[in-house]
Order: C-alpha cells, then structure tokens, then sequence
C-alpha cells in the first residue's frame, strides 16, 4: 500500500441489499488520493459517486477490504471512534448545504465545535475566521433563511472547515446553485486546496464545475473509467 | 452555544406547536398538583397518627356514645398507659354556616395523649385552672381573629342545656400551634366538665376514648381486650387504631383515592399522547437534520441525550409552572378551605411527586424519539433529509 498516501481504498466492495435481492455497487475497488489533491468525481445516477464520497467519509462501511487514512484502518473502527475520526478529519459540503434552520450562520458553523474541548472564545475566534476564510463574515448573524443558497453554501463550507479537516467531502456542491453563485463556490473551494492545502473530493454532474478540480475521475458501473486532468 | 442551547433551540423552532404542547402538560400538573394536595388533605389524620394511639367508639356508629364510666375500666386494661376522651360539641360562632370543630374534653389527660400539641406553658396552666378555659387552634383563632383572653359565647347544633339556651361561654386561655404544617389547628378544646354538668341530655357520656399503648406492638392486643370487655354490655365498643379509624372516617366520603387517580390518570394519558406525538413528529422531520449532525461526527449516545434533553425540556417548561400554579391556587384557596380542609396545603411531598412525574413524563415521551435517532443510519437519513 502507498504510504504517502492520505486515504486509500484497497479491494473495496460495497453492496446493498433490497429485500431479498443483492445489489452491487463497487467490487475489488483500488482507490487512492494523495495529500493536497482536489479530484472531481463525474459519473451517470448509479454509478457508486454517492457511495465513494460515503466510505471515503467513513459514513458508510464496505462490505469487504479496507479502508486506510494516513496508512491507519478506518473501516474497522467502533460507531464512536468512527464519529470521533469524522469530526477530526473530514468536512461535508452537501448538495442542500443542510443547515439547522433554528441556528444563525456562527452557531450552525459551531457546531463541530461543540464536538471538542476548545473555549467558548476559541470557539467564536475558529467561527470567524472559516466565516471570513468563505468570505460571509459580515453574515455571522443572519439566520440560513435571510440568506441565498450562495450565501448559505458559504456557511455550509464554513462548517466544514472549522476544525481543520485534512479532506473536505462535497457531494453536488453547486447542484442548487445558478452559475455565477456555482463559480463562487468552486472558487472558495479551489481557494481551499490551494491556499490551505485541503485535500478534496467533490462529486458532480457539471462538467463546468468539475474543471476547478486539478483531477477528474469517471465513474461507471462501480469502476474508474477514465481520468483526465481538469484544464 | 452549548450542548443544552442546541436542545433550547429545538425545543423552540415550531412555537406555536411547543406553546400549546407546554400549556397542555401546565393544565395536566395543575390538576395533579391540585388533586393530590387535597389527597393528602385527608390523609393528613391518617398519615399524622401516632402510632400507639387507640381509639374506641361506639360499635352502632361512632356518633353514639359510650359511657363514662367506660373510661375507668379502659384505663385498667393490661398494656394501656393513657387513657382520655372527648365529645364533638357542633361548634358554630355567630351563625350556623360559620361551623367549626371543638372538642369537650378532660384536659390535662387530653394534653398529655397529643404531645403533638404545642401549647405556651403559662397558657397550659391558666386553661386547666380555668373551668371555662378553652385553647384554640392557630389556624382557627386567625380564622375568626380571636386572641388570648377573649371571651366568647359558643353556640351548639347538638346540645343545650335546661333552660333551652345552647350556649356555653369559654374564655381563650392560649393559642396553640403544631410542629408540622399539615396537622390540624383548626379546632379548639374546652374542658368536659364544664360542658358536661351543663348540658341537658346525655349527660355522663363520652364521644369517643382515646387510648395510649405502652407499646404499638400491643395495638391489637389491647384493642381486642377492649372490645371483649364490653361485648355482652348495652353499649358494646369498636377500637382501633387512630390511623385505622381516621382512613375508615374518610372511606365514608366515598372512594376518593379511586376518583383523584382516575382524573389523573386521564389528564396524563392524555398529555403522554400529546407530548408524544409532538416529539415523536418533531424527530421525523428533522431525519436529515440527525444525519447531518452524525456525519459532522455527533455520536449515537450525544444524538440520543439531544433527544432526550429537548424532551426533558419540554417535560420542565410545562410540570414547574403547573405546580408552582398548583401551589400557588392551594394557597389562595387554603384559608377559604380553612373550615373543610383544614390541612390543605402543597406539600414537601407532593413537589416531589410531581417532578418524579415530570421525568417519566419526558423519559416515557422521548426515550422512543431518541432511540430512533441512536438507531438512524447516516446514508438512509441523508437521503431521506
């Protein structure tokens, strides 16, 4: 196995089971990603990009062979150290941002937070920073529905930024949006990899969006068929 | 933001649905802060008795009475150590609906069988020194603002004396108060003598003989000694214990204990339904929400306790302001009840029943919710969200 690699699937297989009926999703799957790389992931509906963004993130587990972060096991862990190694190193951008509604954009950003031991004022101080790092710190106390789904995107990537992850995880992350609040995004994204050396995975349909990423995977039937790097 | 803001913040995001599910747990602990301080209202005698006191009457019925030359023969039984009586007098002061409880009775054996009684000793000595001396209970003398050294004519509904009048006058010789709250200060006691000599009919006759056992253990012994001694006379007797005959004096009332836990039962029933539903649908809406949080890397148990603290929450938000209402409607109720429930107050004991009842409440309404969100796959509840 590659030691200088961050995250590595090795012989992975993941299937779902529907009733009585087996269905496959990867078998023998061979996937590794290095430190500081920003991959898009293209695929038809089905193809198994939801499911690889899902054992990547440690949100799912495989049915068979193993999964490596930083050359340690993951796919073995309990429910609880697995959450515990989610909250340290991965951070999730989803497609509908998922903001809790109730929470203004510092508190809904806290939230990992409130995961560790660091002070109320660490706390607020890590807040604004990922708030500003986006580019929304003027919006910290404006509540998810006063703002647009560029706006609340931001928010989201703040949260998923703000303990520090070494891999951000984005399923469809301008699949709500238009084009210009998209290129936004993809910018901040492109900003985080570049500038903070976050490693990222993002899947997606828009072959737009995936060219931000300095790698593009295509998924078919639960198998790399073609890689290409981004223009 | 904290672990329990989080909770707040849920508890708050549907107000109107949390402020109507609040004002009906507030109704419910009414009711049960309400019903069971009446529960233990007339309980009061029967929790309050000593444990080694007796109480004989007559086997007809406890308003017959018995002879006083029965107090003698009681007082030689094996195992009795005190022995006093009384009669109900039917007390009322100035007109018959201002009915009050006072007891003709032998007073310096009567002082001594309820030590419960708190009585300043000067008054003690000047009432037993006094023919028409009468101590009044605290509770009573603020009733109708008597105060020591008032001289006050007490009519009867039952007795009256030879000339027809039925007024006996008493001096007020001492207040007297009781250690705990819930004992009853709402009667007074004069001496039997002096009503005894007075009355026209009945005379030498007692209500009912209180009897001290030199041991509780003995309770029985003594009791059944008692009753075999007077079973072939005219007036046969019925002993039992003081706390036996108090919850046989409630039982005639009916069965309140049935009717108070049935209205209970039925408000809470209802509130177990309504909170229920509220926290049951509350977490099925916020499936993807749950997920999020498990993704970001909340554990089972954290999502499960955030489940749970909202609903002990709610539980909270509606059970302190029902009985804080309770208590506060007993209170102002409490001297309108002086006459019929003397004892009527939120007690120590009732608090503590009611937060019991608050934390079944939110164990029994979340624990269902919790463990759904403990139990919910991340992927399934994504995609659901």
């Amino acid at each position: 196995m590659s030691t200088s690699a961050l995250i590595e699937l090795k012989r992975v297989s993941k299937s779902y089971r529907k009733g009585k009926i087996v269905i496959p999703i990867f078998e023998d799957l061979d996937f590794a990603l290095s430190p500081g790389e920003f991959i898009a992931v293209m695929g038809p509906s089905g193809s198994g990009k939801t499911t690889l963004l899902n054992l990547l993130g440690g949100v799912d587990r495989p049915t068979s062979g193993e999964i490596r972060f930083g050359g340690k096991r993951i796919d073995n862990l309990s429910e609880s150290r697995l959450a515990a190694w989610r909250a340290r190193n991965v951070g999730f951008i989803f497609q509908f941002y998922n903001l809790l509604p109730m929470l203004n954009a510092a508190r809904n950003v806290e939230l990992p937070l409130l995961l560790t031991r660091l002070s109320r004022r660490k706390r607020r101080e890590n807040v604004a920073a990922a708030l500003e790092i986006v580019g929304i710190g003027d919006r910290a106390r404006h509540s998810p529905s006063e703002m647009s789904g560029g706006q609340q995107q931001r928010v989201a990537i703040a949260r998923a930024i703000v303990s520090d992850p070494k891999m951000l995880l984005a399923d469809e992350p301008t699949g709500d949006l238009d084009r210009d609040s998209a290129n936004e995004i993809l910018t901040v994204l492109q900003q985080l990899n570049r500038d903070f050396g976050k490693t990222i995975v993002m899947v997606t349909h828009d072959p737009e969006a995936a060219k931000y990423a300095r790698r593009i995977l295509h998924l078919d039937k639960g198998r790399f068929v073609e890689a290409e790097l981004a223009s | 933001m904290t672990t329990p803001g989080l909770m707040w913040k849920n508890v708050w995001r549907h107000k109107l649905r949390t402020i109507l599910t609040i004002v009906s747990i507030l109704i419910a602990f009414l009711i049960f802060g309400v019903l069971r301080s009446f529960d233990h209202a007339l309980h009061a005698g029967v929790d309050l008795a000593a444990a080694d006191r007796l109480v004989v009457v007559n086997r007809i019925n406890f308003t017959v009475s018995l002879p006083y030359a029965y107090v003698n023969k009681i007082a030689a039984v094996d195992g009795v150590k005190k022995v006093t009586f009384a009669n109900w007098f039917g007390a009322y002061w100035q007109e018959p609906r201002n009915q009050l409880a006072a007891f003709a009775v032998d007073p310096e054996s009567w002082l001594e069988s309820y030590p419960e009684m708190v009585v300043d000793p000067e008054d003690r000595s000047r009432f037993l020194a006094n023919r028409t001396g009468a101590l009044v209970g605290a509770n009573l003398a603020q009733r109708f603002g008597w105060k020591k050294g008032d001289r006050i004519p007490l009519p009867s509904t039952i007795w009256s004396k030879p000339d027809g009048s039925k007024v006996w006058e008493i001096t007020i010789e001492g207040i007297f108060t009781a250690a705990d709250e819930r004992s009853d200060t709402t009667y007074l006691i004069f001496h039997h003598d002096y009503f005894n000599e007075a009355r026209a009919f009945a005379k030498d006759t007692v209500g009912w003989i209180v009897v001290t056992t030199t041991s509780h253990e003995r309770n029985s012994e003594v009791a059944r000694a008692i009753d075999d001694m007077f079973f072939n006379s005219a007036h046969q007797t019925k002993t039992d214990t003081e706390k036996a005959f108090s919850a046989a004096f409630i039982k005639q009332i009916g069965n309140i204990g049935l009717i108070i836990t049935s209205v209970v039962g039925a408000a809470f029933f209802t509130i177990l339904v309504i909170t229920g539903t509220t926290m049951a649908l509350a977490i099925r809406e916020r499936t993807g929400e749950i997920a999020v949080l498990k993704t970001i890397g909340f554990t089972g148990k954290r999502v499960f306790a955030l489940v749970l603290g909202e609903s002990f929450f709610l539980a909270l938000l509606g059970g302190i302001p029902g009985l804080l209402l309770a208590a506060g409607l007993i209170a102002g109720v409490r001297a309108t009840l002086a006459g019929v429930l003397p004892t009527m107050v939120f007690s120590g004991q009732t608090i503590v029943e009611g937060l019991a009842v608050i934390v079944l409440l939110a164990l029994v309404t979340g624990i269902l919710p919790a463990a759904n969100a403990l139990r919910l796959n991340i992927s399934a509840g994504l995609a659901r969200g």
